[in-house]
């Protein structure tokens, strides 16, 4: 243990409104603590810049997942292992089962929440993509009230984000209409558990008489956020996959995404990988 | 910068016995069940959560407890690998790596061992594919995971067995 503990404040405020009362009184004091697989990490290394948090792991009003007629509520502190045993997710929304189930370890997915994986902010995370691809709404809470975001909008750049000192993300809410859409998602990393991605993706679409009628592609590790394949999408629209259409989708692809080299991968492997994805998906389109 | 933070009391339950706590609230559960009741049987690996090796159950629920501040354990039911056996009974996981040779250094050991007993807990007949999910998070560096896999299997078959 690198850290000096006493240093280190962390409190369980009773309820949600208690704690969203700390948050508003004390402006950037105090900042959320979920489930811990992230901060915990930078604690043991001795790099856990802030010093005050607040437990919210047990907060009631930040865990569940309500289906309604036209939407899917999934409460910030849904763990992965709760996404992957709902049905109606694993029916209608499987990329983010898919990526739950990709998420570390099952220790892990025991305690990593959906709102932790938006908070962290990691360009690498493995539930955004395929938040984005079902265009998610983020629910924003604070002591003066709730707004909702579009997610494809909430990061602004490498670990930043629409969120205010004084809000924390409530739930997360999927339109009910993609069920029937082709869906593809891919994680690759060095292994095949446990690792961090160096590329991911994640695609459906809406295919009728052989024609991409609507398509969204997001993917993950490839620029400072997870990104959503805008003009690749606004190329296929329309479409019917053929081999020419794939050549033009992957040109559109590598000028929209932004990878680097780092200590998971090279820009030029996730550059080919990426681009590859996107013809396994074409794959799927096709069949 | 805020004053220093001060030691609190965590009431839980600890493989079946109430048991307290007096620790930094961000002290990890890990370090917490190693020095206070003295239950060294859950070992530290990497510390970050990807080994696996100080892995324990918090009500059921299998965790790495280098991950947990104490203060998130206030009120749960704990269960480390000291509370796996049944007395000098052995169970079934634990005799099942005795004969397969599923056990040689032995720091993976009590962090394998629970994730095995967890992963039986949710699948009695786990396939192949849902023993190395289930063991997906607990690295081991000695056996090459092959007599693991097989202490496993022929734990579950033992269970069958006598049911």
């Amino acid at each position: 243990m690198r850290a000096y503990l006493p240093s280190y404040h962390l409190e369980a405020p009773r309820d949600l409104a208690s704690a969203l009362e700390r948050m508003k009184h004390e402006p950037s004091a105090w900042k959320p603590f979920a489930g811990g697989t992230d901060l915990m990490v930078l604690l043991e290394a001795g790099k856990l810049p802030h010093r005050q948090y607040l437990s919210i792991w047990k907060l009631p009003e930040l865990r569940g997942i309500d289906v309604g007629p036209d939407h899917v509520m999934i409460g910030a502190l849904t763990t992965y292992t709760a996404v992957q045993a709902h049905e109606t997710l694993e029916r209608e929304f499987p990329l983010v089962c898919r990526a739950a189930a990709e998420t570390g370890s099952i220790a892990t997915q025991n305690r990593g929440t959906l709102g932790g994986n938006i908070a962290n902010a990691s360009p690498a995370a493995d539930s955004p993509p395929a938040l984005i691809v079902y265009d998610a709404e983020l629910e924003l809470i604070s002591a003066a009230g709730t707004r909702w975001l579009a997610y494809r909008d909430f990061h602004t750049g490498y670990k930043q984000m629409k969120l205010r000192p004084d809000e924390l993300i409530r739930r997360i809410r999927l339109a009910r209409t993609t069920a029937v859409w082709k869906q593809h998602y891919r994680k690759v990393g060095t292994r095949r558990a446990q690792a961090i991605s160096k590329v991911c993706f994640a695609g459906a679409a809406r295919v009728e008489n052989g024609r991409i009628a609507d398509v969204r592609i997001a993917l993950g590790s490839v620029a400072p956020t997870v990104v959503r394949a805008a003009q690749t999408e606004r190329l296929l629209r329309g479409e019917s996959p053929s081999r020419a259409v794939l050549q033009a989708a992957q040109v559109a692809l590598a000028r929209e995404i932004a990878p680097i080299d780092d200590m998971r991968s090279t820009a030029r492997y996730r550059l080919r990988v990426a681009q590859n994805l996107l013809a396994e998906f074409f794959e799927i389109l096709s069949s | 910068m805020p004053d220093a933070a001060r030691k609190i009391r965590v009431q839980c339950h600890v493989n079946g016995r109430a048991t307290e706590f007096d620790a930094y609230p961000m002290a990890r559960l890990l370090d917490v069940l190693r020095e206070q009741p003295g239950l060294t049987g859950t070992k530290e690996g990497c510390g970050e959560g990807e080994c696996g090796a100080c892995s324990v159950e918090i009500d059921g629920v299998l965790v790495n407890s280098c991950l947990v501040p104490v203060l998130q354990a206030e009120g749960a039911s704990i269960r480390t690998i000291e509370g796996v056996a049944d007395g000098d009974r052995l169970h079934a996981v634990q005799q099942a790596f005795i004969t397969h040779g599923g056990a040689q250094c032995g720091i993976c050991t009590p962090g394998m061992i629970l994730a095995a007993v967890n992963l039986l807990a949710r699948h009695p007949r786990p396939t192949e594919a849902q023993i190395r999910e289930g063991l997906a998070g607990n690295l081991c560096r000695c056996t090459g995971y092959i007599k693991i896999f097989e202490s496993v299997v022929e734990a579950c078959r033992k269970t069958e067995q006598r049911a």
